[in-house]
């Protein structure tokens, strides 16, 4: 405990390109990029499959199979194979940037499934009944009735993102991996304790802009649903931190 | 802190009582007891390869060993080898006495191997040293040396500060990396890169413009693969190293020390930067490496 | 492929101990997580304060966690009980609020039935409410299972030799061969982890084996 206090309330830590403020700013992009990007592939594709009921088993296992994938292992692939193609200081960023989006693809791709998949069928029907067409239907209906369990799928991908890009700190990537991995090298506990208890913060911080982004975002009429009980065969996906 | 100090205790606690105290993987603490012991390696191929060559030698001498390779820096393992939880390692004079004691002279090979004796702790004896040598090296590109018209680490002083520097995480701090530039050369750069041990992340740095110069290891394969050019070291700030067996005294019998000194006596840096390129380049098994030159050398 | 064939021996060797490093944490985790559930669900005013510390220990980077055991546990660095006692961590958090879940899904009839068919709470909670909620904590098993797999990989950046060393090896030659089969055996393992809970789950739950298969 006073190792990490000792540690972060040193102002030599809080300057500069290595400071504590760097390194969270760094860290930030990283998990916003990765976020976007992983939404920007995730979302699409799980409210396309969950409207049209199509390749419903291949998502479930591509989802389920892409978790097992470790990330340590696909991180040192992508830098060996991609970083001598990629100029300048984006060589190892940019395959660390996509072994997160790996990462983070399945939860969002459930979140956004489930959430489709999971729409009262009488919601539906009644706005096919109104003439609505199935363009209408996804989003004027689906989507907005989804948005809960597709913010649970981004949360929890922002969670394990947060955590796991530390690991990047292992080619030499930033943010605050960089207090783990240089801390491991030189044995200081209080940088590493340190590291881990900024991460562990940030993860909050960015679960708790999520939240309110959530709460701002999703129609009041949806809230008390949002307390479901859990599906059996797809349940919530719980993070796994790498 | 506190929430995974008392959720650890517990855990432990429930370990304890599943009886998993007494796992398979427990076994290397066997090493403390009889005559097993147990070779660690740091976190480099070549190290990894050394800590092979002497498990091999050992065995061929009926001693019982096991191997705990790629443990991490020195700043892990040294810990590691004065707990007992490794008992042998194979290290390098001046870098290791630098470590123990960071105003150590190393500048010769009679120097730093007297330092590094002088500064090891009781609990452990450092054997023979071999001819062999790997020094850290400070490396730029063939481009970056014309540039700037580098030939020697000194030559650095005016340009470095538009220069960016790569290494192992461990350099910032340690005597004979940035600080050792610093104090020695007044070499001063505009930024330091953390990257690996002299690896493919270092490499593929200096080769991709990240870095302008880095830290290679001399007998790097890399280095002449992709016309680096070694910058000389006149002030000797990378001193003296060779490779040197260090174990713990409790496990140094007689036959111990002979099958270690064997290996020092006949490894040289050509033969061990021929090694080396076999499992780097050629990306053979360090343990295949290894046996079959001790096989050659009637080691084995 | 030929690398694969080269090393069988050693892949083996290496995926048992891989195996071994993600199997005790779950098994210990899920003993652990049972009970700490049931209080989650028998005290409601526990269960915030569960899940919320359970979270937060799920935040922290297993590389951290990895590293700093041996502080807290004051055992040696290279004893492969830290990587074994922070798995566990992780698998308790998420277990115990998936234990909870599951055991609040629980129909508040069966309970009452059990009760009026005059079986105790020990007995009612052992043979009534944990067996059914047996699905819902094995698909949080088979997460757990999943996610462990990946993160004992991390712990060769430690010393600790498993299949991630077949990662940190290749990495350190700039050779793809051992990292491609490492990833490899690591999905295997997951897979194998996974359908034997899935199979395990099966055969202590009989009564959903009629009509709702798959």
């Amino acid at each position: 405990m006073n190792l990490i206090l000792a540690y972060l309330t040193d102002p030599a830590h809080w300057q500069g390109s290595g400071g504590i403020p760097a390194r969270v700013l760094e860290h930030l992009i990283y998990t916003l990029v990765t976020l976007l990007v992983a939404a920007a592939i995730g979302v699409p594709l799980g409210l396309w499959v969950g409207h049209t009921g199509r390749g419903r088993w291949a998502v479930v296992n591509l989802v389920n199979g892409m978790r097992s994938v470790p990330t340590l292992g696909l991180l040192f692939v992508a830098v060996l194979v991609l970083g001598p193609r990629i100029r300048g200081d984006l060589a190892f960023v940019v395959p660390s940037i996509l072994v997160l989006v790996v990462l983070a693809v399945p939860p969002i791709l459930a979140g956004a499934y489930a959430g489709v998949d999971a729409v009262d069928p009488l919601a539906r029907d009644a706005a096919k009944a109104m003439g609505m067409s199935s363009r209408e239907v996804l989003f004027g209906v689906e989507l907005p009735c989804a948005l809960p369990l597709l913010f649970g799928g981004l949360r929890s991908a922002a969670l394990q993102v947060v955590a796991t890009a530390t690991i990047a700190a292992a080619v030499s990537v930033g943010g605050l991996g960089r207090l783990l991995i240089d801390g491991q090298a030189v044995r200081d506990y209080g940088q590493m304790a340190a590291g881990a208890v900024l991460v562990a913060a940030l993860a909050l911080a960015v679960d708790l802009v999520f939240a309110l982004v959530q709460r701002v975002a999703i129609s009041p009429g949806l809230v008390p649903a949002r307390r479901r009980p859990i599906d059996r065969k797809n349940p919530t996906p719980a993070n796994p931190v790498a | 802190m506190k929430l995974i100090r008392i959720a650890a205790a517990g855990v432990l606690a429930a370990l304890a009582l599943a009886g998993c105290a007494g796992n398979p993987m427990a076994s290397s603490g066997a090493g403390a007891s009889g005559e097993s012991i147990v070779v660690g390696s740091a976190n480099f191929p070549e190290s990894e390869l050394l800590a092979d060559i002497y498990a091999e030698a050992l065995k061929a001498k009926g001693v019982a060993v096991t191997t705990k390779l790629n443990i991490a820096s020195r700043e892990t393992y040294v810990p590691a080898l004065k707990s007992g939880e490794i008992n042998l390692i194979p290290e390098y004079t001046g870098n290791f006495a630098k470590y123990l004691n960071k105003d150590a002279d190393v500048a010769d090979e009679a120097k730093a191997l007297a330092a590094l004796r002088a500064a090891l702790p009781d609990t452990l004896v450092a054997l023979e040293p071999a001819k062999a040598q790997d020094k850290d090296a400070v490396v730029v590109t063939a481009a970056t040396a014309s540039k700037y018209s580098l030939t020697s680490i000194a030559d650095l002083a005016p340009v470095a500060g538009q220069l960016v520097l790569g290494g192992p995480p461990e350099w910032p701090t340690r005597a004979n990396g940035v600080p050792g530039l610093a104090s020695v050369y007044g070499v001063t750069f505009k930024e330091f890169k953390p990257l690996d041990v002299a690896g493919p992340l270092s490499v593929q740095a200096l080769k991709n413009d990240q870095v302008q110069a880095t830290n290679l290891f001399t007998t790097d394969p890399s280095i002449k693969a992709n016309g680096f050019v070694v910058l000389d070291d006149p002030k000797n700030l990378f001193g003296a190293q060779n490779v040197i067996p260090v174990i713990t005294k409790a496990k140094a019998s007689d036959t111990v020390k002979g099958a270690l000194n064997a290996v020092s006596a006949k490894l040289d840096t050509d033969t061990l930067a021929g090694l080396v390129t076999k499992v780097v380049v050629d990306k053979k098994d360090a343990s295949a490496v290894a046996s079959e030159w001790l096989k050659a050398q009637g080691l084995a | 492929m030929t690398w694969f064939l080269d090393h069988l021996a050693q892949v083996g060797g290496l995926l048992v101990t891989h195996a071994y490093l993600a199997v005790v944490p779950l098994v210990v985790g899920l003993a652990l997580a049972v009970p700490l559930g049931w209080l989650a669900t028998r005290f409601p005013r526990l269960y915030t304060p569960l899940i919320t510390a359970s979270g937060l220990l799920y935040t922290i980077p297993s590389l951290a966690l990895f590293v700093l055991m041996p502080l807290v546990l004051g055992l040696g660095i290279l004893n492969p009980l830290n990587v074994i006692v922070a798995l566990t961590l992780y698998t308790v958090a998420l277990l115990v609020r998936t234990v909870a879940d599951g055991l609040s899904s629980v129909p508040e009839q069966v309970r009452q039935a059990a009760t009026a068919m005059g079986i105790g709470p020990v007995r009612r909670f052992v043979t009534v409410e944990l067996p059914l909620a047996v699905p819902v904590i094995a698909a949080g098993l088979r997460v757990a299972a999943v996610s462990n797999v990946s993160i004992v990989s991390v712990a060769a950046l430690i010393g600790i030799a498993q299949l991630g060393s077949l990662f940190t090896d290749g990495f350190a030659r700039d050779f793809l061969d051992p990292i491609v089969v490492g990833i490899v055996a690591c999905i295997v393992l997951a897979l194998i982890l996974d359908l034997a809970i899935v199979a395990l789950a099966r055969a202590v739950t009989p009564w959903l084996r009629g009509g709702r298969a798959g």
